[in-house]
């Protein structure tokens, strides 16, 4: 049965992720950035505090189905002490992968786990679950640059 | 009903998604089209194509004449008094924002009230809610009891003497219920308000009748009828509509025009400003032909048999929550229901690839998903052409999909 193609979505890395998701959970004084999925209602929320011009702390929390959760956990581990500059880099280079655009191996490789989730270019409906907590990181980023 | 004979009447349901047979379990957002709607369409493109109302050639005459033959098949088909009543719109939304634009905008004021239901769906819901904000209304709330039935009680509690209208899903787009159309229309109308019937989930799996249900305005789309999408249908009560003045202004809708003055043609061109959707209204006119051929008799055993193979199938797992009534006779041909520990988007995706569609999300009835506190859920919806084999392989793919998550 084709179900079996579920293993191309959900690796289990992503399961994984999903089942014990890092650094979730809220921080205090830090702002709070929240982005909403119109079309399945799930919503998530995002604290990053910059120290030094470097991540020193990254949260999420919310609900969410295993891709937007596995995703927003792999990318507190990729975004943790990166410079905001590199940070905002990796963000696109994410965005891109998971559209099915190619990236250069260095983004690959320095995206680790989350490099994982460019499988989710075939499943077009579920793009914008993975890149949901990015999306909320890169603006969260952005309010601090101002 | 002969299964195999009525799903060959519909080509999409022989063909293959991610290389398993289809199975379509997403009625509710739109019903698929047998070939004498598609036929009917080209039909109309291939030989009779002109703009209705206008011209004085023959092929003009044609079209309008099949154009309004298909008035009086849906004022036959809903049991409207006349023709009249009858206007054709894009959508079940168009028809619903119509009646807040016009009789809304032009009866209400600030104090009075319009009163909803827990179980609407947002187009049922937004139009008014933005109606008694720019009136300064109150918009209230019928609640539902634990099995997502409407609340009795409640009903009686929200309908006072300020209300002046009574807005209600026929059935539910989520928990499967029926809503009790003309006792609420009793009510409304012994506090002087009307009731706006939304009957999208209503019209493919019922007969409707607006004069039993009296119902003052009465709301469908083509596209949940075996129809194309971007044509809808509203139902008004001849009186009330005649004391309208028009929202929309320019072809189709005037008698005379002059630089100071315009005359309004009659009801129902009154209210159909601009070139209709003339394919789209010869198309819904094949689908009701194809429903009456049907009969509604049929409809409803071959829906209630896959319903309760549905819904029993559901409840013999464990770890499946049902929203809405858990009892066959109580539940309609709709059913929403949650997986333990297993978002409805995984499950939506694990489906898609067995070639199961079903609709995974708030089905744009978000306050009703507060009310059941969940934030989404998953939603299979039958139509008469479904088979048992359908409900089976869905049923037999649910089972993997959780196999699969809960490893």
């Amino acid at each position: 049965m084709s179900l079996l193609k579920l293993n191309d979505l959900y690796k289990t890395v992503i399961l994984e992720h999903a089942r014990a998701p890092h650094h979730y959970g809220q921080l205090a004084d830090v702002p709070a950035t929240t982005l909403n999925n119109p079309t399945c209602g799930d919503v998530i929320t995002v604290q990053v505090q910059v120290t030094a011009e470097k991540i020193s702390r990254i949260r999420f929390s919310g609900q969410g189905c295993t891709i937007s959760q596995a995703s927003a956990s792999v990318m507190t581990d990729v975004l943790s002490g990166q410079s905001v500059e590199q940070a905002q880099r990796l963000i696109q280079a994410f965005s891109k992968l998971v559209i099915g655009e190619k990236v250069a191996e260095q983004w690959t490789k320095q995206l680790g786990e989350a490099a994982v989730l460019g499988s989710v270019a075939e499943f077009p409906t579920r793009i914008r679950c993975a890149t949901l907590a990015w999306h909320a990181a890169a603006q969260a980023l952005g309010e601090i640059d101002e | 009903m002969n299964i195999s004979e009525r799903r060959a009447d519909f080509p999409i349901l022989n063909t293959q998604m991610n290389g398993e047979p289809l199975t379509y379990l997403d009625n509710a957002a739109t019903t698929q089209k047998p070939q004498a709607v598609i036929d009917a369409i080209s039909q109309y493109y291939l030989h009779d194509n002109a703009n209705v109302h206008r011209g004085v050639y023959s092929l003009a005459a044609r079209a309008t004449d099949q154009y309004e033959a298909v008035r009086d098949q849906v004022a036959a088909f809903i049991h409207a008094p006349q023709r009249e009543s009858v206007f054709f719109t894009r959508s079940t939304t168009d028809s619903l924002n119509w009646v807040a634009q016009t009789y809304g905008e032009q009866n209400l004021q600030a104090g009075d009230e319009i009163v909803v239901t827990a179980l609407e769906h947002h187009s049922n819901l937004v139009p008014w809610q933005q109606l008694a904000q720019r009136k300064q209304a109150q918009l209230k709330v019928i609640q539902l009891t634990s099995t997502g039935e409407l609340d009795w009680a409640s009903a009686q509690q929200q309908i006072t003497d300020r209300t002046k209208i009574v807005a209600v899903a026929h059935c539910s787009n989520v928990l499967g219920v029926t809503c009790p159309i003309q006792k609420l229309a009793r009510l409304a109308h012994q506090h002087g308000a009307i009731i706006v019937v939304d009957g999208a989930q209503a019209v493919a799996h019922q007969p409707v009748n607006v004069q039993t249900l009296d119902a003052d305005f009465y709301a469908f789309s083509g596209h949940k009828l075996l129809g194309p999408t971007g044509v809808g249908v509203l139902y008004g009560k001849l009186a009330l509509l005649q004391t309208l003045t028009p929202a929309q202004f320019g072809g189709e809708m005037i008698s005379n025009v002059t630089w100071e003055h315009t005359e309004f043609a009659p009801i129902p061109q009154r209210f159909e400003a601009g070139t209709p959707n003339i394919s789209g209204v010869i198309g819904l006119g094949a689908a009701l032909t194809y429903i009456q051929q049907l009969g509604f008799a049929a409809i409803q055993t071959q829906e209630r048999q896959l319903t309760a193979q549905l819904l029993n199938g559901l409840l013999t797992f464990p770890d499946v929550t049902v929203y809405g009534p858990q009892q066959v006779a109580q539940h309609g041909p709709v059913v929403a229901f949650n997986v333990d520990g297993i978002h409805p988007h995984d499950v939506a995706t694990g489906l898609d690839l067995a070639g199961v569609a079903v609709r995974a999300g708030h089905h744009c009835a978000q306050p009703l998903m507060q009310v059941l506190q969940v934030p989404t859920t998953v939603r299979a919806s039958v139509q008469f052409y479904n088979s048992a084999a359908d409900i089976a392989r869905f049923l037999a793919a649910l089972q993997a999909v959780k196999e699969f998550f809960q490893q």
